[in-house]
């Protein structure tokens, strides 16, 4: 007889212990950082992480929890990014307060990404599979185009943009906010750690929240069975969207975060690298393990980092690492040993063992 | 007129070299059903090969594209046995990421090897041009083909020839068909799976090493990551046509080019890559597997 | 269509036969000359079947007599090419699937489609996604009124559950269910839509002799409890026979035989669809 695990519980205590490691893992950094233990690279990679932690979970959400692969999410973050960076430019003056600026340009960036999530997904959402994943990477490259290519000023005369060229002809003492391809510069770094760390806290919540609701029950239903969860009067194409968007928003505000943390921002850094960057650190934290997705995060963004003393072939080792662990992780033997240790095995899809084929056989 | 005609030939051109690569994306996920992400970078690898050996070791440019061929084919079959066919039971992701990781392994290998400092890729074709005079009512001036684009285009149809051929007629073609059918019955009938996959990665290596060579006679830029955009767009061009199907990639390759070209030439230079994809969204909403490609229902 | 044949039979508005005690109903489901061509095929023509209110039938045939693909049209898994389906006294023409479950119809598959990696309570709380009324905002921000309908849905699954004693397990990652567990998991969830019309594919499947009389009993028990209609594919005769007041047998896509249990088993047209032409018989 199988031992039948207890989903609930184990559920119940993987939530409480990400939250935990999280808060601690805060805690640490910030005392570390105020002792001056950390050096000047670490604490500026700081806001990065957070950012990426966020974008690792809110990818988690479409490509763990909702089954569909997603390659533009990059572009989602771009969308947020600048958005967001215009609205605190635009703001400056209005709300002077930074940490406030900071979340209301967090909220316009998200509420861009969201927007842009919709639009897209129309589309997008109709696809299946492989073409779904390639729609979205050709989505995430128009993206990318279009910012390249998009001007925003501002002056008396309020708000002005074109696209391609310069045309925005702005009045006297007015200011060219994005500028093509030159993306925006002079921004405020007025993202903090504890802001990025709240950033995650909050995404954490918004998901597990969700998962833990009819949504998020019908999201995996549609993962684990899309013509099931239809046949039980599940609305695929509106789960799907609410997944799509609600991942798109979570993405802006971390986009937002991330540029924050930079003087200047430029369209290119959010390419089909990037999409591919926060997808491994998905893949190789577990699809659906948001705990996973954050370490996965934050290791390898200082991964590199660290190995910085390897110069030259430190990008070289990062991708036998990437290759190592997904043969290492994907092997068998391997494989029976860490699923031993560990016991949240609730979005495991790997676990096709002898009851996968009473099911097919028929 | 002229200038449309000049826009339409080197968008096919363009387009040939997208199809050759595509050919080896739509081969590998017929029958490995799996996105090869690294084939971009091999690409690049073989042009590099070609390059050395022409211009530094002065061979001749024949030969050059010969040994970039062995090398690729080579570097495909390794590539096959070592990243991909540990894999072969686990999930389709995990597969796609450890692509993407031999991409990057092809990419900063070539970057120690090479630097990035980009090589201006010698002229193994010739900077030639077949002119051709019009003078009737409809065509008016002249019209200049460059020898690459000519050759471009026939070695892809070669190619095709070639490959439709070798699928249909001989043993190892006919394999091939069935395990992107079926790779379980395929084994039942005694078809080596194994070694039909490999042969598959090496076709569309040796392949993609042409393109690089082709590709770089055309744009003679060679740098790590040159390989990278072109694949990309290949691989789109492949889901354009319906991936798996040879004819399909072609005929993707092809639009893709000529699409990319003209929206260069009549839209916008810096928006062009954008039209490019937004065509594919539109197609694929309209022909959700492709243009040439079979959508086989789901069974209940 | 089909009638015991003891209780006594009135006209109703239908063409069918109902049984006395749905004198005064419509009947549940009406097929009407419907018909779909698959791949060339047709894979199911001219079937016209009427289901009353709290009527059990079963649909019989050899293999590929097209049993399947009725229950699939009846999903809107495939949009019929021909005919017309009334749920109701409704036409659910170009309705999909997930309408169609909303109007009443739920169901279960022939090779089991659970949700695997979730657990067996949640699988049943799946299929209630449609009585529950919070937003998504209710549940990030975990609103009363996301607490409270959670709540109460948990208990109406335990509940459900209970009818086939599953409620110990509710925790348990359904995949990792024995075969038979899975198959009347299925039953609960499609129960759990508050279907008026329930189509069980092969519900015997893989069960041993003991399962299958149990499996019996809880279909006559949720057929007493729900007071609903049941339309049943299955190979086991045992069950179909002691379980369907009517039996529809198909072959080839074409309805060869209807009737009740008794008329089937004597009907030449039916041994001859299972068991071939004997020779030299006149």
């Amino acid at each position: 007889m199988k031992r039948l695990i207890n989903l609930k519980r184990i559920e119940a205590r993987r939530i409480f212990i990400t939250y935990a490691i999280v808060t601690l893992a805060y805690i640490i950094f910030q005392v570390m950082s105020s002792a001056g233990l950390l050096s000047s690279s670490m604490r500026g990679m700081l806001v990065p992480i957070c950012a990426y932690m966020v974008m690792a979970v809110s990818l988690n959400l479409v490509v763990g929890v909702l089954g569909e692969l997603s390659l533009g999410h990059a572009g989602f973050m771009s969308v947020g990014a600048f958005s967001g960076v215009a609205a605190a430019v635009l703001m400056q003056n209005i709300i002077p307060i930074a940490a406030l600026r900071l979340t209301a340009a967090m909220l316009v960036g998200a509420a861009f990404a969201a927007l842009a999530g919709f639009l897209i997904g129309i589309p997008v959402l109709r696809l299946k599979g492989d073409y779904l994943a390639i729609v979205t990477l050709a989505f995430g490259e128009i993206i990318k185009s279009l910012l390249n290519n998009f001007y925003l000023g501002v002056d008396s005369g309020g708000l002005h943009f074109s696209m391609l060229t310069d045309n925005t002809r702005l009045l006297e003492g007015g200011r060219l906010i994005i500028r093509g391809p030159m993306g925006i510069s002079g921004i405020q770094k007025i993202a903090t750690f504890p802001a990025g760390f709240a950033l995650t806290i909050i995404a954490l919540a918004i998901v597990f929240n969700l998962v833990n609701s009819r949504m998020g029950r019908s999201f995996m239903a549609i993962r684990d069975d899309r013509i099931a969860a239809e046949s039980v009067g599940i609305d695929i194409t509106k789960y799907k969207m609410m997944a799509f968007v609600m991942s798109a928003a979570i993405a802006g505000a971390a986009g937002c975060l991330f540029a924050m943390n930079y003087s200047t921002i430029v369209a290119n850094k959010f390419d089909f690298n990037t999409s591919i960057l926060i997808l491994v650190f998905v893949v190789l934290g577990g699809q659906g393990n948001m705990l996973g997705s954050i370490i996965a995060a934050a290791a390898l963004t200082i991964l590199p980092e660290k190995l910085r003393s390897f110069a030259d072939y430190r990008m070289l080792l990062y991708a036998v690492v990437l290759i190592a662990v997904m043969l290492g992780t994907n092997n068998a033997g391997i494989k029976r040993f860490f699923d031993k240790l560990n016991p949240f095995n609730r979005f495991n899809n790997n676990n096709k063992d002898e009851d996968d084929e009473a099911g097919e056989a028929a | 007129m002229m200038t449309f005609l000049n826009f339409f030939i080197s968008g096919i051109s363009l387009g040939s070299i997208y199809a050759i690569i595509a050919l080896g994306y739509t081969m590998v996920y017929g029958i490995a059903k799996m996105l090869n992400f690294a084939h971009g970078d091999v690409i690049m690898v073989g042009a590099y090969v070609c390059f050395y050996a022409v211009s530094r070791f002065k061979l001749p440019p024949l030969a050059g594209v010969a040994l970039a061929m062995i090398v690729c084919t080579f570097m495909g079959i390794i590539i096959e046995r070592m990243a991909y066919k540990p894999l072969r039971q686990a999930p389709s992701l995990a597969v796609l990421i450890t692509a993407i990781g031999v991409s990057y392994f092809l990419q900063n290998t070539a970057l120690l090897l090479w630097t990035s400092s980009p090589k201006v890729f010698p002229s193994i074709i010739g900077r030639g041009a077949f002119k051709l005079e019009f003078n009737n009512f409809l065509l008016q001036g002249q019209l200049s083909v460059s020898h690459v684009i000519v050759l471009t285009i026939v070695t892809c149809i070669i190619i095709m020839l070639c490959l439709t051929w070798f699928t249909g007629n001989t043993k190892m073609g006919k394999a091939m068909r069935a395990c992107s059918e079926d790779k379980g019955a395929a084994q039942l009938m005694g078809i080596n799976v194994n070694s039909t996959i490999s042969m598959t990665f090496a076709i569309g290596s040796g392949l993609a090493a042409i393109a690089g060579v082709l590709l770089c006679s055309a744009y003679p830029t060679l740098m790590p990551t040159t390989g990278s955009l072109p694949g990309i767009k290949a691989f789109t061009a492949a889901v354009f046509g319906g991936i798996g199907s040879i004819p399909g990639a072609l005929l993707g390759g092809l639009l893709l080019g000529v699409i990319e070209i003209f929206a260069k030439a009549y839209i916008s230079s810096q928006l062009s890559d954008a039209v490019v994809f937004a065509v594919l969204i539109i197609v694929l909403l309209v022909k959700p597997a492709g243009l040439l490609g079979v959508q086989r229902p789901e069974k209940v | 269509m089909f009638s015991r044949a003891k209780t006594k039979l009135v006209p109703v508005p239908s063409k069918s036969m109902i049984p006395e005690r749905d004198i005064d109903k419509s009947p549940i489901l009406e097929c009407i000359n419907l018909g779909i061509t698959l791949g060339g095929l047709k894979a199911v023509e001219d079937f016209n079947l009427t289901i009353g209110r709290t009527e059990i039938a079963g649909l019989i045939g050899p293999n590929g007599a097209g049993k399947t693909t009725v229950f699939n049209l009846l999903m809107k898994v495939y949009q019929p090419t021909t005919g017309t389906i009334l749920l109701n006294g409704r036409d659910t023409h170009g309705m999909d699937t997930v309408q169609v479950n909303k109007a009443g119809i739920a169901r279960t598959f022939q090779n089991i489609r659970l949700f695997r990696n979730l657990s067996v309570v949640d699988n049943v709380k799946i299929a209630m996604n449609n009585e529950m009324r919070y937003n998504m905002w209710s549940a990030i921000l975990r609103l009363p009124n996301y607490k409270h309908e959670e709540l109460a849905a948990h208990r109406k699954a335990l509940k459900l559950l209970s009818i086939f004693d599953m409620q110990d397990m509710a925790d348990v990652r359904a995949g990792s269910l024995p075969y038979g567990a899975q198959r009347r998991l299925e039953i609960v969830r499609a129960l759990a839509t508050n279907p008026s019309l329930l189509l069980l594919d092969e519900p015997a499947a893989g069960m041993n002799p003991s399962e299958t009389v149990e499996l019996m009993e809880s279909i006559r028990k949720i057929h007493d409890m729900f007071q609903i209609a049941i339309v049943l594919i299955e190979h086991d005769m045992n069950l179909v026979m002691n379980v369907c007041e009517g039996i529809c047998v198909l072959n080839f896509g074409h309805i060869i035989a209807k009737g009740t249990p008794e008329d089937i088993q004597s009907n030449p047209a039916v041994i001859e669809a299972y068991l071939g032409k004997q020779k030299g018989a006149q």
